[in-house]
């Protein structure tokens, strides 16, 4: 068939290559369906996020109220003395250290290692739940300790709690959903389920975690250090 | 960006990932020390949203893979992303008005300062009954 004779050719790179995948009549993307759906799903997610973004800068711009410092607040005491953002630094290694053993678990996934993937996955999965826990800790000592609620707080700007609340919310749902979202493939890597079909998944499941680190990294820069 | 073939997943060796881990730990705490050692000004900024780009493109392209992706899926994932720059600077010259005005018609004070949870809180050592009692002295 000329189909198969048509896909035995290897695609051109560059701008050649954009040009034949867009005009051609045939697929676009040469990657499985289900990476390409779970991308446009994380471009479109981006632009939740960044509309938040924006809306943060927004506000913070232009309230007349002093936007309070995000250092002092979040600071703990270590030692008797407080460190300035000393749990949102951890926040970030936890899930810097997640998205490397999600790497691992994508490599380990192709090289067909069920058992590595499986604790890999695992592993990750128990870093997110780790950092959602601390973000538990994190709210609580903020409502209950320093008095900030999504309408005001007792520091300055009451857009802080707002942005507060709805940023770091939303991030943290993303992590619980990705937690709960590992584990099912991790489960179904270690029944045998993708023996079959293939190892993708992980690749999946890996785009996904990765960009959920991707968003704490602009939250951290946007909210916790600027 | 390198070739790669149909469906067969991005596979490339153990070392690379282990490279960006370990920079990503460096550059994390490069950027965390911008805020411990205190530095303000055009300098902080300058050195966060470094930090923060270095961070977020080896994410992007190693982690995600997409330096080795095909021109045709990398511009469907940062393109319509780089339409949002111009969203981002409207709503700074908007907000930069809207902040202006609002100081100069509604008498707020441009320049105060945010309450700390030390001054909040009553636990600070340069705040509390020890500094009525300075001033009553």
């Amino acid at each position: 068939m000329s189909e198969a004779a048509a896909t035995s050719v290897s695609p051109n790179d560059g701008v050649t290559g954009l040009v034949d995948d867009w005009t051609a009549d045939k697929q676009a993307y040469h990657v499985p369906w289900g990476k390409a759906m779970m991308w446009i799903f994380l471009v479109s997610d981006t632009f939740i996020f960044s509309c938040f973004l924006t809306g943060y800068l927004n506000v913070r711009m232009t309230t007349t109220e002093p936007w309070p410092s995000q250092s002092e607040i979040f600071s703990l005491n270590f030692l008797g003395a407080p460190v300035p953002l000393l749990l949102i630094a951890i926040m970030t290694m936890v899930l810097i250290t997640s998205s490397g053993t999600m790497a691992l678990a994508v490599n380990y996934g192709y090289r067909g290692d069920k058992k590595k993937t499986f604790w890999l996955i695992a592993a990750t999965a128990f870093f997110g739940a780790t950092f959602v826990g601390m973000q538990a800790f994190e709210w609580s000592k903020l409502i209950l300790e320093e008095g900030v609620r999504p309408w005001g707080n007792p520091f300055g700007a009451p857009q802080f709690g707002s942005v507060f609340f709805m940023v770091t919310g939303f991030h943290g749902l993303h992590v619980s959903a990705g937690v709960i979202y590992l584990m099912w493939v991790a489960f179904r890597i270690r029944a045998g389920y993708y023996d079959k079909k293939g190892f993708e998944i992980v690749e999946i499941a890996g785009l996904y975690w990765h960009f959920v680190d991707l968003v704490w990294v602009f939250i951290f820069a946007f909210f916790y250090l600027l | 960006m390198a070739s790669s073939s149909d469906t067969a997943g991005q596979q490339h060796p153990l070392g690379i990932y282990y490279k960006i881990w370990v920079l990503l730990f460096v550059v994390s705490a490069f950027s965390y020390a911008v805020d411990y050692f205190d530095v303000q000004g055009a300098m902080r900024w300058t050195l966060v949203i470094v930090f923060m780009l270095v961070k977020a493109g080896f994410i992007i392209a190693i982690f995600m893979h997409a330096f080795w992706e095909r021109l045709a899926l990398c511009l469907t994932i940062l393109g319509p992303p780089g339409v949002l720059l111009l969203l981002i600077s409207f709503m700074a010259v908007e907000g930069g008005y809207t902040s202006g005005t609002r100081y100069d018609y509604m008498g707020h004070d441009p320049n105060a300062v945010a309450l700390t949870p030390a001054e909040v809180h009553g636990t600070g050592e340069d705040h509390g009954e020890g500094d009525v009692a300075a001033e009553a002295h």
